[in-house]
């Protein structure tokens, strides 16, 4: 992949130009904001498909009067987003299905049609998807006119008719798993179909944790709903309120100080580390090997500790507000996390040559949650799971925005898409994180944490897009009349990595399903909002 | 295997003494349900987390309590897979209303006696999601709560001074 400056837009548009979709290029802030018919809706992306573009996000907005529905998809190649836009009108709110092309935005469809009633004509999977019977059918949460409250039930009735794909024949069964699991996890449903011990389909129904994060943003401070970003998924708390800052920042026009994103930076790297200290414990526990987890457990334990100490939280919430962060951090602080680090280093040294040495761990993890690089692009599949199948994409390096943008970022891709890979592709991650929060600590100089917040006009709108610890996070405001929130859209890299799963643990044994799953380890809260 | 061998000798035991919770009514709590976990479960209890709604900050603290350092195990206080086998929920998030049910068969599926433990903010007041179209709240609005641990998420020690004032050993 080229990361050179030259950008494919001007191409682009000619090309769309002589297909005959018209464009009328505007923009929000320094992001190109692409406005087209409704009726080129599916044209477009069958052209951006052509084009290599990958398909990023998709969310739709009611128009305060009621009237009209503005319908977003982002795309991007060679780290340029571009925000693509069309208007439908409200009677009969229609436009048609881009996850012909893309199959990335199929579910993303799905949930808007849930939200919104709008109808993508000839979608290739027209079932309900956030939906299950907390609201009536055709009734639609993100509408204006639907109170935050609703019209709920004494007791939500269970999802029990959701048409799942049947599979039949001699010694098929099916297992279904879920929405409560067996272990410490999120909800949500798995079902398999198998004969002996080998997947032949895998469904997953999400949704069970839906609580209403998009509509009860609407008519927050940004201070609000900056708290509120931190809580989409807790496991992403400093990713998700970096990016929802970062979109309100945007539509206020404000800079953060630099000594601000500097410590934002090493929040969000401190934030890798920890997850990925985690699920490297709990990909080997998940396949009987107790020392690795022990070992890991041990370690994310003291680096939560040091959160703690140093930063007020273990997880770090709302240690990133509206215009900068919320406490500084001593030169003590950064003294005490450069050794941390060379301590971990060490460990490392002792921990990974006895994993990587182990006949066992091999056994299990190698070739098994096979995720092929051209399905992993496909699938738009983002982070760790994307890299450990090839896909070389950062927004740190690609997009970069303050404080990355001062130092390069290296970005470990491998290409042998199994378990191990991704394993293997969260070490170095890790590896990677550890030098960035020297650099970040050693370019901190004094200065101001937070910019003074100015109310944006009504309308504004702002798009933030970081590296979480899981992949890229889009973020979507706009703001209403008086400083609240009228528009607030996270897309979690799990939307496009759920899928990835559906895929990877085909002709699996259904014993493999925990570790493949944790190798992933898709958020649930943080993708049914 | 030497490595690993070197390893565990090396790290030796981490794991750390925790005191007593101090909180009188906390205190008051434990006393009451030691009497009924004494009379019931011989110093054992079994503990079915369900998420019914949480962002998942939660479930990260209470997985630490089976880490290294906090070894919930060693007070007889052990995560089981099943509600069947379990003495007490640990219930965290605002109960989405996609949850609703499932926590009630959920609750249903435990045996009698059995208590519930609302865990963390929005288990215990709805947090910030509070009640809305898609979210009941607080866990009491859906099933009966008998013992609340706030915090956003409960660090390992706040979950382990609730539980203990569950066990008050």
């Amino acid at each position: 992949m080229s990361h050179s400056n030259s950008s494919w837009k001007t191409d682009f548009l000619k090309q769309a130009n002589e297909a005959g979709i018209s464009v009328e290029q505007l923009a929000i802030g320094p992001l190109s904001l692409w406005q087209i018919v409704s009726s080129d809706w599916q044209r477009f992306a069958e052209l951006a498909v052509q084009h290599n573009l990958r398909w990023v996000a998709g969310w739709a907005e009611q128009e305060q009067e009621q009237e009209w529905f503005l319908i977003n998809a982002c795309f991007e190649k060679q780290g340029r987003h571009v925000l693509l836009r069309t208007r439908v009108h409200n009677p009969k709110p229609e436009l048609p299905s881009q996850a012909t092309v893309y199959p990335a935005a199929s579910r993303s469809e799905r949930h808007t049609q849930d939200m919104f009633g709008l109808n993508f004509v000839n979608h290739p999977d027209n079932r309900p998807w956030t939906r299950h019977k907390a609201w009536p059918k055709n009734s639609y949460p993100l509408r204006k006119d639907f109170p935050a409250q609703g019209e709920p039930e004494a007791v939500t009735p269970p999802d029990r008719d959701y048409p799942f794909v049947k599979a039949y024949g001699a010694g098929v069964y099916e297992i279904p798993v879920g929405p409560v699991h067996a272990g410490i996890i999120e909800p949500g449903h798995f079902r398999f179909q198998a004969v002996g011990e080998t997947i032949l389909n895998l469904e997953e129904r999400l949704g069970y944790v839906h609580k209403g994060v998009e509509k009860i943003a609407e008519g927050r401070t940004p201070e609000q709903l900056a708290r509120l970003a931190g809580r989409i998924s807790g496991d992403t708390t400093v990713g998700h309120c970096w990016a929802a800052c970062m979109a309100m920042e945007q539509a206020a026009g404000i800079d953060i100080p630099s000594r601000a994103a500097l410590i934002r930076g090493i929040l969000a790297e401190r934030e890798r580390v920890a997850n990925h200290l985690g699920d490297m414990g709990a990909i080997c526990n998940d396949v009987g090997f107790a020392f690795a987890q022990m070992q890991f457990t041990r370690l994310r334990e003291l680096w939560l500790r040091t959160n703690a100490q140093l930063f007020g939280h273990r997880l770090l919430m709302d240690r990133i507000v509206p215009g900068g962060v919320a406490f500084d951090l001593s030169e003590q602080a950064g003294i005490a996390i450069k050794r941390e680090i060379a301590h971990l280093r060490v460990e490392f040294s002792e921990i990974l040559p006895a994993l990587d040495l182990n006949s066992s761990l091999e056994d299990r993890l190698y070739t098994a949650g096979f995720l092929s690089e051209d399905l992993a692009a496909a699938l738009g599949t983002l982070g760790y799971v994307g890299r450990a199948s090839g896909q070389d994409f950062d927004v740190r390096r690609d997009a970069p925005y303050a404080p990355y943008d001062r130092l390069a970022v290296k970005v470990p891709v491998e290409t042998q898409s199994d378990i191990a890979s991704r394993f293997w592709v969260r070490h170095k991650e890790i590896n990677v994180a550890l030098k960035l929060i020297g650099q970040f600590i050693d370019l901190l100089a004094p200065g101001e944490l937070r910019s003074a917040w100015q109310t944006p006009t009504e309308g504004r709108e702002g798009l933030g897009i970081i590296e979480g610890w899981r992949g890229e996070i889009i973020t979507y405001v706009r703001f209403d009349a008086g400083n609240t929130i009228a528009r607030f859209y996270p897309r979690d890299p799990s939307w496009l990595n759920w899928p990835a799963l559906e895929k990877l643990v085909l002709d699996n044994i259904v014993p493999d399903f925990p570790v493949c799953n944790k190798s992933v380890n898709g958020s649930y809260s943080g993708h049914d909002l | 295997m030497l490595r690993l061998f070197k390893k565990i000798l090396a790290t030796g035991v981490v794991t750390e003494r925790v005191k007593a919770p101090k909180d009188d009514e906390l205190e008051q709590l434990g006393i009451e349900i030691k009497r009924h976990i004494d009379r019931k479960f011989s110093g054992s209890i079994a503990i079915r987390e369900v998420d019914a709604g949480s962002c998942n900050g939660c479930e990260l603290e209470i997985h630490a309590l089976n880490n290294p350092f906090y070894d919930i195990e060693r007070f007889g206080i052990h995560f089981v897979a099943s509600p069947r086998h379990a003495d007490v929920l640990l219930v965290t998030g605002p109960v989405s209303r996609h949850m609703q049910t499932a926590l009630l068969r959920t609750y249903e599926a435990t045996p009698d006696p059995k208590w519930v433990i609302a865990a963390g903010d929005c288990a215990a007041c709805g947090g910030e999601f509070g009640i809305s179209y898609a979210s009941c709240g607080a866990v009491s609005n859906v099933i009966p709560v008998d013992m609340v641990i706030p915090g956003c998420p409960p660090t390992p020690l706040a979950l382990m001074k609730g539980l203990l004032g569950l066990m008050h050993r």
